[in-house]
């Protein structure tokens, strides 16, 4: 568990952060970096003050409660509630690592024209007003949306497909709608500036992604090897499809295409690597890889919206995708999560489970569009959102930071 | 005292360097930039995104040489960097005024 931990906050820092990092413009690397980094550090303080307390106290049906404020009552004795195995702290500092990467997976649509004091005003506000929520009614004790602990409508959700994906991955789409697109976009050519960064980032994201979703069994055995075997091959299968679809598109696959398609595939398996079996996991990849790579090409480009490092494409998609799949292919031989023998999703006959998940997914959607909505509108009339346009053209790293990320002539 | 810019393929760069060598020439400038001739460019796709590059990378000779040497020096650049395809390049001249050697503050010709 402690290695999951590690290999999730790896996801991070610098797994997310060098995928990030060599998609922007060489005038704004730092700043995207700097953006995962400052939350590294500053979730994990706000989770050890309230933030376990919010998404794990308590027994509410949307929030969690104060008792564990300050990891009061958080040590060596387990929690039978959520993980009877291990000691509470170690589940509690797991699960800060997934408060940490899901805020940081919002700053790839607010790229390049983001004010880093807007930034962390609203990272601070969303984390506490959506995240913690979100987290509470799927995984925490007496949440409406959990399925493990008889929440009114049991999503299945294993390691965040709604918790993260959808909520960052929607939340992302509303900021880059109110902040609007970058200056000179889309006429002015904007590649990423380092795909070899971007490539080491990716490679990061897979491997660290095993501790994302087998550690969400919180035990070793067999479910996280379930869990495990797969992420890896609906990965594989999504960069594959997405590969595909450009070669068939553009009559080349690229790099950038190969690694978006596995970030996608990891995406959507997140709420089902341990419920479904390796058969459906490839199904899922593949059709991950199809639907984000449409997403990304075609409908951006329909509705004209600058995400600019497809965020929504890829996460708010592929966590809607991959959360009503798991409804579709969850089955109680891998995981008999509403008791022995019970159904779990539609391959066990249990079709009515996909209702669930549409509840789960819409409640995911709709805190997520109106709380970032709320947070954009607060955050902008106390700091300000947006750059300006000068800085914005100069670049973030010297505006915002002080710094150049690469100073060649030294 | 002339300056001798060309701008050259890169992949040809280091047969007309040895060759300069070997005509006495050892003192040059080079930066890497970017450009076009009539030469096309290609298209790059990010994520769905096409864009057109046309400016093409190039290696740039700069040189200052003495009067005598100039004419051998542009032969051996038409000789070692000429593919004979769109795209070569090209060799410009240009009279210079003064040269000053900032170590020893010498001038003229001894400075170069």
């Amino acid at each position: 568990m402690l290695v999951s931990a590690a290999l999730v906050l790896m996801m991070t820092g610098p797994g997310l952060a060098l995928f990030y990092g060599g998609l922007v413009r060489r005038k704004n690397t730092l700043a995207i970096m700097m953006q995962s980094f400052l939350l590294m550090a500053l979730i994990s303080v706000l989770w050890a003050l309230v933030g376990y307390s919010l998404c794990f106290g308590g027994s509410g049906s949307i929030i969690g409660n104060f008792e564990h404020a300050f990891l009061r009552g958080v040590g060596a004795v387990p929690n039978p509630d959520y993980a009877g195995t291990i000691p509470q702290s170690t589940f509690m500092i797991y699960q800060l690592m997934f408060a940490i990467i899901t805020p940081a997976l919002i700053t790839g649509a607010t790229a390049e024209r983001m004010k880093f004091s807007g930034t962390v005003l609203f990272l601070t506000l969303w984390f506490l007003v959506v995240y913690a929520p979100l987290a509470h009614m799927v995984w925490g004790k007496g949440g409406l949306l959990n399925a493990a602990l008889g929440g009114r409508f049991p999503t299945l959700d294993f390691a965040g497909g709604t918790v993260v994906h959808i909520s960052s991955g929607v939340s992302a789409l509303v900021c880059a709608l109110y902040m609007g697109k970058r200056t000179g976009f889309p006429k002015q050519p904007m590649p990423p500036h380092s795909l070899v960064l971007s490539f080491i980032g990716a490679c990061l994201l897979w491997v660290g992604w095993f501790g994302f979703n087998a550690g969400s069994a919180l035990s070793a055995g067999a479910l996280a090897t379930s869990a495990f075997v797969a992420t890896h091959f609906a990965t594989a299968a999504a960069a594959i499809s997405w590969s595909a679809a450009e070669w068939i598109k553009n009559g080349r696959a690229s790099a950038l295409g190969a690694i978006s398609g596995a970030v996608a595939g990891l995406v959507a398996i997140t709420p089902a690597a341990g419920f479904v079996g390796p058969m459906p996991a490839l199904a899922i990849g593949f059709i991950a890889g199809i639907v984000c790579y449409t997403m990304v090409t075609k409908v951006k480009s329909i509705f004209g919206y600058d995400d600019a490092l497809d965020a929504f494409g890829v996460h708010g998609a592929g966590g809607t995708i991959g959360a009503l799949l798991t409804g579709v292919f969850a089955q109680f031989a891998i995981n008999p999560i509403f008791g022995d023998g019970k159904p779990v999703g539609g391959l066990d006959g249990h079709w009515s489970q996909l209702g669930n998940q549409l509840v789960g997914v819409l409640i995911a959607w709709g805190f997520a569009l109106v709380g970032t909505l709320v947070l954009l509108k607060i955050t902008d009339l106390i700091t300000g959102i947006r750059v300006s346009e000068a800085d914005e053209v100069e670049g973030l790293d010297i505006t915002q930071h002080g710094e150049e990320a690469y100073n060649l002539e030294a | 005292m002339m300056k001798l810019e060309a701008i050259i393929q890169p992949s040809r760069f280091e047969s007309v360097k040895e060759a300069l060598r070997e005509i006495g020439i050892e003192g040059m400038t080079v930066t890497e930039v970017r450009g076009h001739g009539r030469q096309k460019g290609h298209t790059e796709v990010y994520r769905g995104r096409e864009y057109t590059v046309d400016l093409l990378p190039k290696i740039k000779i700069e040189m200052v040489l003495p009067d005598p040497l100039v004419q051998r020096a542009v032969d051996t650049i038409l000789k070692t960097a000429k593919t004979g395809k769109i795209g070569d390049g090209k060799i410009f001249l240009s009279r210079v005024d003064e040269a000053i050697r900032i170590r020893n503050d010498e001038r003229g010709e001894n400075a170069l």
